[in-house]
């Protein structure tokens, strides 16, 4: 338990994705909720990547976090562009009242 | 390595009781700003991991920025999120078989994971090479050496978001009076201007 190896940082990013997981289904109708679980899901991938870079030697892990945090502010950005444009339109962010493109 | 210890249960501790209340809290600007003290808790942790440069980029760019553009919207939107709370309790019980499951497997893969030997052959980027360089400066030499196709496609992806994000939310607002210069610089002398003799006393 003293001796922190890279099993605590794994575990600690699998508590945080799992977190992430059950904050899309508490939240099933606040998207801008269900938007900042996807950013914590996305943070414990980083945290996997970043352990394993550390603990492997290897600087891609970092590499690829960096990669993943791009990728991530640019999710975010349209995402709530579209929330803004969405709530423009039907004044509400209801999950369930997004369904005009149900088929 | 007590000192390390303790500052890995620190940040682990809070950041993921901030993690649940990002999920659990009522109102969703408590949401953003429990995500931004998980965010600097992550940021300690990759410090303590020797990736300064990923903390910094961390604290930078989802602090600054992702975080506040939440809070920006959250606070422009007016919703009564009160509303949305109701009926959220019909699916806890199935996200929750869910989530135990997943941190199960999870928890197994990861609690006894071991490295196969010999993987020392299979490192693509060894810190090693970087000996006498900080953090920094060795990703900077392997982004714009190994990775610059897929560091230079990911400055396309940002392009295309912020051009994304502007069309999405720019309007047209009628009714507002602002400068059309295209109409003043398309402007005719002989359509707008008339010249007029007048003769003495007898006025226009």
């Amino acid at each position: 338990m003293i001796e922190i190896g890279l099993s605590h940082y794994l575990t600690l990013a699998a508590l945080l994705f799992t977190i992430g997981v059950f904050g899309i289904f508490l939240n099933r109708k606040n998207v801008i909720v269900i938007l900042m679980s996807i950013e914590l899901m996305l943070l414990a991938v980083n945290i996997n990547f970043v352990a394993f870079s550390a603990y492997l030697n290897d600087l891609t892990g970092q590499v690829f976090t960096m990669f993943i945090l791009t990728v991530a502010a640019a999710e975010a950005a349209i995402g709530l562009a579209i929330l803004v444009t969405f709530f423009r339109n039907k004044g509400s962010i209801a999950v369930e009242d997004i369904s005009a493109m149900r088929g | 390595m007590i000192v390390q210890a303790f500052a890995f249960y620190l940040f682990a501790g809070i950041l993921t009781v901030s993690a649940l209340m990002v999920i659990t809290a009522r109102n969703p600007v408590h949401s953003v700003l429990f995500l931004v003290l998980a965010f600097f808790n992550a940021a300690g942790l990759f410090v303590m991991l020797g990736a300064e440069f990923i903390a910094l980029i961390l604290v930078i760019v989802y602090v600054g920025a992702v975080a506040v553009l939440f809070l920006f919207v959250v606070m422009m939107l007016d919703i009564n999120f009160s509303d949305m709370r109701k009926g959220a309790m019909q699916y806890v019980p199935i996200g929750m078989v869910i989530g135990a499951v997943l941190l199960t497997e999870l928890v197994m893969l990861y609690g006894t994971w071991q490295f196969v030997p010999g993987r020392e052959q299979n490192i693509a980027d060894p810190v090693a090479a970087f000996a006498g360089q900080n953090n920094t400066e060795a990703l900077g030499q392997l982004i714009y050496t190994n990775y610059i196709f897929a560091f230079q496609t990911a400055g396309l992806i940002l392009f295309v978001a912020m051009i994304g994000a502007i069309v999405l939310t720019h309007r047209t607002r009628a009714g507002v009076r602002k400068q059309a210069v295209s109409d003043q610089q398309a402007r005719n002398p002989a359509d707008v201007l008339e010249i007029q003799k007048i003769t003495p006393k007898t006025g226009v």
